[in-house]
């Protein structure tokens, strides 16, 4: 028997977890001699209070979505995946190369291709510690890691010398074509007589990003390969025992990782740049580790906890322009979100058990 | 390359391969425990804002070398309950280090010093000077052997010959001590130490300790030796290179120097060279950054001998198993 009802299990420990980062996130905002609650007003109305605000929330979600997506389906085949950040950037070379080379007569068509291109990019780039991971047992953190920073030089090297337009000094791509401009929800929403901020950089990519989300729970939860996934996350030995190759589900899994990972350039190249630049990135992939832990790896969660970041992410943008508080007070809340829902878990839940074995044996 | 220019890039090679060397030592102690540790990166830099900082208010510079490895030791001790005590997960707690450090440095700093992140600069008595062993100045004229003398190994500060010093010493304790035999136990077989009557817990927060009292040390290094003060994320990946290291020299100390002269030679031709020209070939700056990762990645891979990593590495020890 559980020791704990499955709702407090999922809906319980996270809560409290996050209360606790709150609540010390709270005691270094004093520390620094700010006023939290103020701090926590001006988050809220400068990440919620307007269209605009919105519209940033939403644009950081669609990353951090992506790369929780992520990193919570190579968390379900226990593959610890640091290397978001790497995939994402080579995910955001695929999205510069398709909308570069290719002249598209529609964004529709762009879109689906350099999704494809990012993916492509993306899951190529997690493919080689997987690779090493299954087949020659080395260690997947250290590898994705060490291919973050593989992928940062490579990524400097190609714009530097291959992709800088001629006669520009900054390491960067040459601007997208008009056509390839993806709608942003002012556009889409202006048609059907929402008003939306024209400022945010908030654009369709959201929506595939939520796409994203239904087709992980679909795939995680809804097939045979998911299943397997789940197992061999579970129990490597019972999967083996269950005729599920290791090498398989790992290569799998990674690969669809990784592209997910890649796939966020369609949001921050494609939507909101409209060209690739050196760290294109800003941190996202890594945001994502945190995004999956809070959300327990499950698409819902993954998508309550990519929003919140968000609205972290452009409430803290508001604070570091509105107050002396700098931007990195979110590195800060990230690293105890992290910190607790990650690597004190037991802390939480080992009162909290004994709490819930007191309860039933007070019924019983 | 003549050789005047050789000694420079030897010596820079000395410079850059002091803080990887007290990381990576740092690693060493708390791998060899069975504690991973990705959070070195995390600890050298809130060591090296802790140190530039007091440093720069007191003027004493031995101050904030005390101030910058207390801070270490504090997360030291934070990845310590998060792995030993509440058993969690000792990579999303290394992760979790490594952030907490990033904001919290530039947080302080900006509210200690209002100058965008960053310390004030340190002057003299706030630095670690370099050292000038005897008769530098008189040998330095003699050929080949002079400046090889004064240029290269003296002129450092106290620190380099601490981490340098440190080698045999950390393998005198690994290799010569019983201390050293529980640890290196320990990471291999935990059950069978907890069944000799040894604590495990005890051990490995020892292990980890030591590892933040190093890492404390490196982060001083680099705010108060290597430069004159603390910038936003100065440490630059140091603490995942030393890892590499770490890797590459397979878990033992000497390995450890040498692997930590390598990467620091890496960083210095780097440094001093863009672009290396070899005939027609040219090898890009960015290709010389990322060779102490593809290194890692190589070794790791097992196609130049295969890096075991401590047995029990990884794994929370839970006694009633």
């Amino acid at each position: 028997m559980d020791k704990m009802p499955k709702w407090a299990d999922v809906v319980l420990i996270p809560l409290i977890s996050l209360v606790l980062a709150a609540i010390l996130s709270a005691l270094v905002i004093l520390g620094i001699g700010e006023d939290p609650i103020a701090a926590v007003k001006l988050m809220v109305s400068g990440a919620l209070g307007s269209t605009y605000g919105w519209g940033y929330t939403l644009y950081y979600a669609t990353n951090f979505l992506f790369t929780g997506l992520a990193v919570s389906v190579a968390f379900h085949a226990r593959l610890f995946n640091i290397g978001g950040e790497g995939q994402a950037m080579l995910g955001g070379l695929g999205v510069a190369l398709v909308c570069l080379y290719i002249p598209w007569p529609h964004w529709s068509l762009a879109l689906i291709f350099a999704s494809l291109g990012a993916a492509l990019f993306g899951a190529a780039w997690a493919a080689i510690p997987a690779y090493l991971q299954a087949k020659r047992g080395s260690h997947i953190v250290i590898t994705t890691i060490m291919f973050n920073f593989i992928a940062a030089a490579v990524l400097n090297y190609v714009l530097v010398n291959l992709l800088r337009p001629e006669g520009s000094m900054d390491p960067a791509t040459a601007r997208f074509a008009e056509a390839v401009h993806l709608p942003s929800l002012h556009e889409l929403l202006a048609p059907i007589g929402i008003e939306f901020s024209k400022a945010a950089p908030a654009n369709v990519s959201f929506l595939v990003a939520l796409a994203a989300c239904v087709a992980v729970w679909l795939l995680i939860w809804r097939t045979k390969l998911g299943y397997e996934i789940r197992a061999y996350g579970n129990s490597e030995y019972g999967a083996l025992y269950a005729g599920i190759s290791p090498v398989k589900i790992t290569m799998i899994a990674m690969l669809i990782s990784g592209g997910l990972a890649g796939m966020m350039a369609t949001n921050n190249v494609m939507g909101e740049a409209e060209r690739l630049v050196l760290n294109s990135t800003e941190g996202a992939g890594f945001i994502g580790i945190a995004v999956a832990l809070m959300g327990r790896s499950h698409p819902f969660g993954v998508f309550l906890a990519a929003i919140l970041f968000g609205f972290l992410y452009q409430g803290g943008a508001e604070l570091a322009l509105w107050t002396s508080i700098p931007r990195e007070l979110i590195v800060v809340i990230q690293a105890l979100v992290i910190l607790f829902t990650g690597a004190l878990d037991n802390m939480v839940r080992g009162p909290l058990e004994r709490i819930f074995l007191a309860l039933r044996r007070g019924k019983a | 390359m003549d050789f005047l220019t050789l000694i420079q890039v030897l010596d820079s090679t000395v410079r850059l391969a002091t803080p990887l060397l007290l990381a990576c030592l740092a690693g060493l102690f708390s791998e060899r425990a069975g504690i991973f540790d990705i959070g070195l990166e995390g600890k050298m830099l809130m060591a090296a804002f802790f140190s530039a900082a007091v440093a720069a208010t007191t003027g004493n510079v031995w101050l904030g070398l005390l101030a910058g490895i207390a801070s270490s030791l504090v997360l030291s001790g934070l990845h310590g309950l998060a792995s030993i005590t509440f058993r969690g997960n000792q990579l999303i707690s290394g992760v979790a280090i490594n952030f907490l450090a990033a904001g919290m440095t530039v947080l302080i700093a900006q509210d200690w010093f209002q100058q965008g992140g960053r310390t004030p600069s340190l002057f003299s008595g706030g630095r670690f000077e370099p050292l000038s062993l005897p008769f530098a100045d008189a040998l330095a004229d003699v050929p080949v052997l002079g400046p090889i003398y004064s240029e290269l190994l003296s002129g450092h500060s106290v620190l380099v010959y601490l981490a340098f010093l440190a080698v045999p010493a950390t393998a005198w304790i690994l290799f010569g001590t019983r201390f050293g035999l529980r640890l290196r136990a320990v990471g291999e077989n935990p059950a069978a130490v907890d069944t000799a009557g040894v604590s495990v817990v005890g051990l490995r927060y020892a292990a980890v300790m030591i590892c933040g009292l190093l890492c404390g040390i490196a982060g001083a290094y680099l705010a108060t030796a290597l430069q004159a003060g603390f910038v936003k994320d100065m440490t630059a990946g140091r603490g995942f290179i030393a890892l590499a290291a770490l890797i590459f020299a397979k878990w033992r100390p000497w390995h450890a120097l040498g692997a930590c002269l390598l990467f620091g030679l890496l960083q210095a031709v780097a440094l001093r060279f863009q672009n290396i020209e070899i005939g027609n070939f040219v090898i890009p700056v960015q290709m010389m950054d990322a060779l102490p990762y593809i290194l890692t990645v190589v070794i790791l891979a097992g196609f130049v001998g295969k890096a075991v990593p401590p047995k029990a590495g990884g794994e929370p020890y839970v006694k009633e198993r």
